[in-house]
């Protein structure tokens, strides 16, 4: 029994290339993974949602028709302008139409997308390097070190998560100098919303740890004398990787749903760097007065965005588990 | 058992028979902000007054129309000598706690108001003492003649002496060192309605005062009052659209329209006695918030006046106030003594010559500063510092926002923590002096409270100060422009427009709207 092989892990790519004649594409069209992401149309348009959000994010400068943090380009004779339609005092067309300010809202989607995914998959790569690192030593180290880091986690699950963001956010905007306050807020934004999403990573690492220190392989690396960290970095790690996949997933599109809730109550991105949370807050404002453009293309961009990150979490979950299958 | 019983039935028959014939009417009343303080000498502030005036009473105040009309005091005049003013007062008064209004009572509340911590000492500046006569006789003695004496008072509110006392509330609240005591959170005033419940931003409960002086003088049909901030101002419209709340003294210019159409909701709409305008540190040698070392760039009057024309004041009313404000070029509302329509008009917008300024004072490059601004004050404040932070990015001034509630935006200015800021001003005396002593004076322990832009002219000081005691109004008049002169070449603030207000009711109500934007509930009407 080949019980070393750790299992429930996508099929890793094998070192030597001697193994298998077959390229790596090849492999990876052979797999369970493309065999499965073919099979779901769900998930192929998920995917293929995400990445032309992600594109338009990346390319926010290049595809924005107006630059609309300038404010030395604003005009604001064109303000309210409706979508698909040229202003009556300037004569310049807007397709998704503008904001209060005179902001072409196209152009303000493309760069608050940016600030959400920045946002969001900043915050999920510092949950997971936390969450990784505290649950490794928990489950590797152990010990008093093992109890404190859980009863941490524990207490900070009793409390729901966007509540410990507020509150982080509140803490780390009082320790800024007004003057920073800006500068900093996105920042802020992310280790808030980082450190309030680092347990689930935690507490699923540890557990996968307990089970794979065991391991004769672990038990191996060592006895030929290797460090702690080298085990738990270098062994240990790459065979929890898979269930971690599946939360990082999840968590950014929770981490961009709390960071659009936080900057939708005010606390969040500042006006001058708007998240797609700014933006529908903005927009909220004149959902009475008929100009429903402003609220409604940045939620519908939001709504885009969760969703298929979502879904494609939920594939993944799917996938990579085996028990579900 | 039976007999008891029949007695049971005509008691409830009884009490509901007495509540049908005292037509309970609750009003539920909101705006954006609420009453910073209720203590009534601690803030001048609009909403802060305007909540006060409902339990207090000054000793002559503004009616609806704006006229002033007699409150405490039944009667004044000049007496022959013409540094003193006599008020005689209403007899038979009595303040809630039950005790008697008395002379005694005026001294010691304008005494208070000229207390170091009080923000209305600006007000009686003039006033060398307040002197009781007899219980109900009251004379004012000024430094020199002061004609307008009785236009400062509309807005000091008379306190029980012998209540604030036994509340340790000698010194008015300092605000400005975060004090506290307990008349913010308590009152006893000789008003129409009595303090019944106060939660700070969130809901205060007033109900009508059965002993009121003025029952069968004022319609009092409003028995409760229920006082309710709502900041965000969709949250607020919306509660007015679905009945939770009868009045709102701040329609969103946005959604004038939407309230009008709604049947059951009107909008009544009049000029208001206020004018919004932004203040620049011109005065300190170095700014705190800009980039630019050892300099002040505010202290070029070229550069006020490069900003000056960078803003377009036109977009802002077309735009942001959906033409709901009269754009202006001076900081006093057309209701003052002193406003002329060459003072009102503004200069037009002109970006290019704005850049040449800029780099003729040596700022071809701009510079960054900070821009403090309201966010639960003005109409539309916070969209109005946007809109002036994109204009003046125009001509490579590069403005950070900081949009804070005015609970905290105020104490910035008036602590001197800010070099560019925006600020309304309302003149409840209809007078230019009301706005030199506070906006225009050098900061003093007497005037210039208000006063962020640091300037300081001891000529103007003197000119200003004069106001006080010239009795030959031709005269004053004459220094009144003079000293405009020298505010509007100086270029000390940067004026935008006045305010038009907006008050939403229901049709029920028959209620005008009065220009100071104070709401005196005692007035309003229910249509039959």
């Amino acid at each position: 029994m080949a019980d070393t092989q750790p299992k429930g892990a996508a099929p890793r790519p094998v070192f030597s290339g001697a193994v298998s004649p077959k390229s790596r594409l090849q492999r990876w069209a052979d797999s369970d993974i493309w065999y499965s992401f073919k099979r779901s149309p769900v998930t192929i348009v998920a995917t293929t949602v995400f990445f032309m959000l992600i594109a338009g994010a990346l390319l926010a400068p290049l595809l924005s028709p107006y630059t609309p943090f300038d404010p030395g380009s604003l005009n604001l004779m064109n303000g309210f302008t409706e979508p698909m339609a040229a202003n009556a005092f300037t004569g310049d067309y807007f397709l998704l139409g503008t904001d209060d300010q005179g902001r072409d809202v196209l152009s303000t989607i493309l760069f608050g997308l940016r600030i959400s995914l920045f946002v969001g998959i900043t915050a999920v790569l510092f949950a997971m390097t936390l969450g990784i690192t505290l649950g490794l030593i928990a489950g590797y180290i152990g010990g008093w070190l093992d109890g404190l880091i859980m009863r941490i986690a524990d207490i900070q699950l009793t409390f729901p998560s966007i509540m410990v963001a507020m509150l982080l956010y509140g803490i780390g905007k009082g320790l800024i100098p007004p003057a920073l306050r800006d500068e900093m807020a996105i920042w802020v934004l992310i280790v808030s919303i980082g450190l309030s999403e680092w347990v689930q990573f935690a507490r699923t690492v540890r557990g996968a740890t307990l089970v794979e220190r065991e391991k004769e392989y672990v038990q191996a690396a060592h006895l030929i004398g290797l460090s702690k960290w080298s085990i738990m970095l270098r062994h240990i790690l790459p065979n929890v990787a898979g269930p971690i996949l599946v939360i990082a997933t999840i968590s950014l599109a929770l981490a961009i749903i709390a960071e659009a809730t936080l900057s939708f109550l005010g606390v969040g991105a500042p006006k001058t760097q708007p998240s797609l949370g700014t933006l529908i807050n903005v927009g909220r404002q004149f959902i009475l007065s008929g100009e429903w453009w402003i609220l409604l293309f940045p939620s519908l961009t939001l709504l885009a965005l969760a969703l298929s990150v979502n879904l494609l979490g939920d594939w993944l979950r799917d996938v990579l588990n085996p028990k579900l299958r | 058992m039976k007999k008891s019983l029949a007695y049971l039935i005509a008691a409830g028959l009884a009490a509901t028979t007495a509540l049908s014939t005292a037509q309970a009417e609750t009003l539920r009343w909101a705006r954006a902000g609420d009453s910073l303080t209720l203590d009534p000498h601690a803030q001048n502030e609009g909403p802060t007054h305007t909540l006060a005036h409902q339990m207090y009473e000054p000793l002559l105040h503004r009616d609806m129309a704006g006229q002033i009309v007699p409150a405490l005091a039944t009667s004044w005049a000049a007496t022959d000598n013409p540094n003193i003013w006599e008020f005689k007062l209403r007899e038979g008064v009595k303040f809630h706690n039950g005790e008697d209004f008395t002379a005694d009572d005026v001294v010691f509340s304008l005494n208070r108001a000229m207390r170091p911590t009080s923000a209305m000492k600006e007000l009686l500046s003039s006033v060398e003492e307040v002197r009781k006569v007899d219980d109900l006789t009251v004379h004012i003695v000024t430094a020199g003649p002061n004609p307008l004496m009785p236009n400062n008072l509309t807005n000091l509110f008379i306190m029980d002496e012998g209540w604030t006392m036994d509340n340790g509330c000698a010194e008015p609240q300092d605000i400005a060192n975060g004090g506290d005591n307990p008349c913010v959170r308590s009152t006893n005033g000789t008003g129409a309605y009595v303090l019944e419940s106060r939660a700070q931003d969130q809901k205060t409960v007033l109900k009508a005062n059965p002993n009121y002086w003025g029952i069968g003088e004022f319609p009092l049909e409003v028995t409760e009052i229920v006082y309710t901030p709502i900041q965000e101002s969709a949250t607020r419209v919306s509660a007015f659209l679905s009945g939770e709340v009868d009045l709102i003294q701040d329609v969103p210019v946005q959604d004038l329209g939407r309230v009008s159409e709604t049947a059951g909701l009107v909008v009544s709409t009049a000029p208001q006695n206020r004018t919004i305008f932004f203040g620049l540190n011109v005065g300190d040698a170095d700014l705190t918030s800009d980039n630019v070392e050892g300099k002040n760039p505010f202290a070029d009057v070229k550069v006020r006046e490069a900003m000056n024309i960078a803003i377009n004041r036109d977009a802002i009313q077309k735009v942001v106030m959906r033409g709901q404000s009269s754009p202006t070029g001076v900081i006093m509302p057309p209701f003052v003594n002193g406003w002329t329509e060459a003072l009102d008009q503004y200069p037009a917008y002109d970006v290019d010559k704005a850049k040449s300024l800029m780099a003729e004072a040596g700022y071809a490059d701009g510079f960054e500063v900070t821009l403090n601004c309201p966010n639960d004050r003005y109409i539309n404040d916070e969209a109005i510092c946007q809109a002036a932070v994109g204009m003046l990015g125009q001509i490579g001034i590069k403005v950070a926002l900081d949009a804070l509630p005015k609970a905290q935006h105020f104490p910035l200015i008036k602590n001197k923590e800010t070099d560019f800021y925006m600020l309304g001003w309302g003149v409840p005396t209809f007078d230019s002096e009301y706005v030199f002593n506070f906006l225009v004076h050098t900061t003093t322990d007497e005037l210039g409270s208000w006063n962020g832009t640091r300037y300081t002219n001891p000529n103007l000081d003197q000119l200003i100060v004069s106001l006080a005691s010239e009795t030959d109004l031709d005269r004053r008049n004459e220094t009144i422009a003079q000293i405009w002169g020298t505010v509007q070449s100086e270029i000390l603030y940067l004026p935008i427009h006045h305010q038009v207000l907006n008050w939403g009711m229901t049709d029920k109500i028959d209620f005008a709207v009065q220009p100071e934007d104070q709401p005196h509930i005692k007035y309003l009407k229910y249509k039959m």
